[in-house]
């Protein structure tokens, strides 16, 4: 069973890159059993990511209002994604809509869950804020439980898209 | 507020299906439009800034993250400024790989916004989502015929987003023949799709609109315009790429982010799919120009909602210049020409999806940048777009809010606007008194 872990977001504009920074700490520990690669959010593209795994796992930042560095876990091919996580993608096609477009084509693949990180700025520049690079390192120790206990067979060394 | 009042406002808080964010006021006074400001409030992009002190070499890779979406447009006009700039000529196999690379991004910029974002606007649904029921053909089609555009820019460029291949000079390492070869079957499955896109959107029912343009693009002794050519205009302007700052000028709008291009002495005009196809329809491939005539299509288009279907046949254009390419593809013997280092300035201009992309470069004796300056497409339409919706909203006054706030938005659409890359937009309010 293939299983890929997608960071999502934009790294030039600050907490927008909180899923994109998840995937880079998952490479450089090394990952067994999964396939890591990153995103900006281009739901097409997105969409091509979904259809190549089983099982996949997205790790984006979002602006729902919460308290910074709210962690939210959604089993998206059980529900679709709330209405708040539609708006952080500045393109207006982002994972939400990604997800839902391959529900739509049935293209969804058996399991999708995505981890949301509340970040409170998205300004130009590269640095996360104090409370999401907390979060990013909670979401990091959670997405590698998640991959240890899916089932399936275990690769050496990390598959690096 | 109905339609037969004489003070009307209507208010969109964020307009879908537009690369980045921003937002549209438009005042009308018993059915007079008093004032149309594109606002653009996405904090402006640093890259001018970012790019001084940076070495000339870094320069494309740094630029092709000012956009997601045509990331190869900016470092094709970033190489061409620098080779400028440094008296660099690459060789005949190394510009046709350049070309190549272009190709795909036209194909997959073209295909998403034609199929997934604009598409909606004309077949009445709130988004390509909203289209799979009734449509789910084309939504296919569409995300099969992109996932082509995006396998040609990853086999050229290095990988889709972002590519990371291109270098002043050429390329880092060429594709062999076999792999180009291989991706053959693939873009000829897409021409047949883009043949039935263009008669697709053909078939769309358009406004009654025509605009008096001055059209802006490329034009190439023998090629539809991509990486080369000289600055044209519908109304005689011919100019070498080097002189464009003593044509086009930028200007602070007050009421937007992003700086707004003119050109000097006449004001607005019109880069893009539009401009491209009305300044040189003899350059297109015969099959793209057939296609054109059966779906209706002029060799001139006036009609910015037509600009689907011009969308649709450069998208078939850029399958079969590909294809040709491919079957010539000869790799260059040395992927990058020699670069020596010396101070300069030098200008590049290249068509992306969008248009006219303009950059310009100041190096010192190091090949340190000491100034720099981009001109996206989106920036330099922007008081198109207002000229357009200033016509267009008197002729609508009859649409309920709701529609004419729709016919709006799609009218902004036409432009596929990029306004991540302009800096910026969008939100829309309409008001009447």
């Amino acid at each position: 069973m293939s299983l890929l872990v997608i960071g999502v977001g934009n790294r030039d504009r600050g907490d927008d890159g909180a899923g994109r920074e998840v995937a880079r700490r998952l490479r450089e520990q090394g990952v067994v059993g999964a396939r890591v690669t990153e995103c900006r959010g281009d739901a097409a593209e997105l969409l091509e990511a979904l259809s190549g795994a089983d099982r996949v796992i997205v790790v984006d930042a979002a602006l729902s209002g919460a308290h910074p560095g709210t962690v939210l876990r959604i089993e998206a091919h059980q529900e679709p994604l709330p209405q708040a996580l539609r708006s952080a993608s500045s393109h207006g096609w982002g994972v939400a809509e990604a997800v839902e477009l391959a529900r739509a084509l049935g293209r969804l693949p058996q399991s999708v869950v995505v981890y949301a990180i509340e970040g409170p700025c998205f300004h130009p520049g590269p640095d996360l804020s104090p409370a999401v690079r907390q979060a990013v390192e909670r979401v990091t120790r959670r997405v590698r439980q998640e991959i240890e206990r899916t089932p399936g067979p275990r690769r050496a060394g990390a598959d690096v898209a | 507020m109905s339609a037969s009042d004489s003070r009307r406002t209507i208010r969109v808080d964020a307009l879908a299906r537009v690369e980045g964010e921003g937002a549209l006021l438009v005042r009308l006074r018993d059915g007079r439009v008093t004032d149309v400001q594109l606002r653009i409030y996405e904090p402006p992009r640093f890259f001018e800034a970012l790019l001084r002190g940076r070495l000339y070499s870094e320069a494309p890779d740094i630029t092709a993250r000012i956009c997601g979406i045509c990331p190869v447009a900016y470092q094709m006009s970033a190489v061409h400024a620098l080779e400028a700039a440094l008296g660099v000529v690459v060789d005949a196999p190394t510009r046709a790989l350049r070309r190549l690379l272009y190709c795909g991004e036209w194909i997959e910029s073209h295909v998403l916004h034609v199929a997934m974002l604009h598409a909606p606007d004309f077949l009445g649904y709130e988004s390509a989502l909203h289209m799979v029921p009734e449509h789910r053909d084309l939504v296919e089609l569409a995300l099969a015929m992109k996932k082509t555009g995006n396998d040609l820019v990853a086999l050229v460029g290095g990988r889709e987003i972002h590519p990371i291949n291109v270098r002043v000079g050429g390329f880092y390492k060429v594709p062999e023949k076999r792999a180009l070869r291989a991706l053959v079957e693939r873009l000829e499955r897409a021409r047949e799709g883009a043949r039935r896109l263009v008669a697709l959107v053909g078939g769309f029912s358009f406004p009654e609109f025509e605009a008096d343009y001055e059209f802006v693009a490329l034009r190439h002794p023998d090629e539809y315009p991509m990486n080369q050519g000289r600055l044209t205009s519908s109304r005689g302007l011919d100019a070498a790429v080097s002189d464009y700052e003593e044509h086009f000028v930028e200007e602070h709008a007050p009421h937007s982010n992003a700086l707004q291009s003119i050109l000097r002495r006449r004001g607005a005009y019109h880069v893009g799919p539009l401009a491209r196809y009305s300044l040189n329809f003899d350059r297109l491939s015969e099959g793209a120009r057939d296609a054109a005539r059966s779906a209706g299509l002029g060799p001139v288009c006036r009609n910015p909602f037509r600009s689907i279907v011009v969308r649709s046949v450069e998208t078939l254009f850029a399958i079969e210049e590909a294809l040709r390419l491919i079957g010539e593809y000869e790799p260059p013997d040395h992927p990058q020409a020699r670069v020596e280092v010396h101070a300069g300035t030098g200008h590049g201009c290249t068509e992306a999806p969008r248009g006219l992309l303009y950059h310009r470069y100041q190096l010192d004796a190091n090949g340190l940048i000491l100034a720099a300056k981009i001109v996206p497409p989106t920036a330099q339409n922007q008081r198109s777009i207002e000229d357009d919706l200033r016509q267009l909203v008197p002729q609508s006054l009859d649409l309920p809010d709701d529609k004419l706030q729709w016919r709006c938005e799609q009218a902004i659409r036409n432009y596929d606007p990029c306004i991540s890359c302009a800096t910026h937009f969008l939100k829309l309010t309409l008001e009447r008194t």
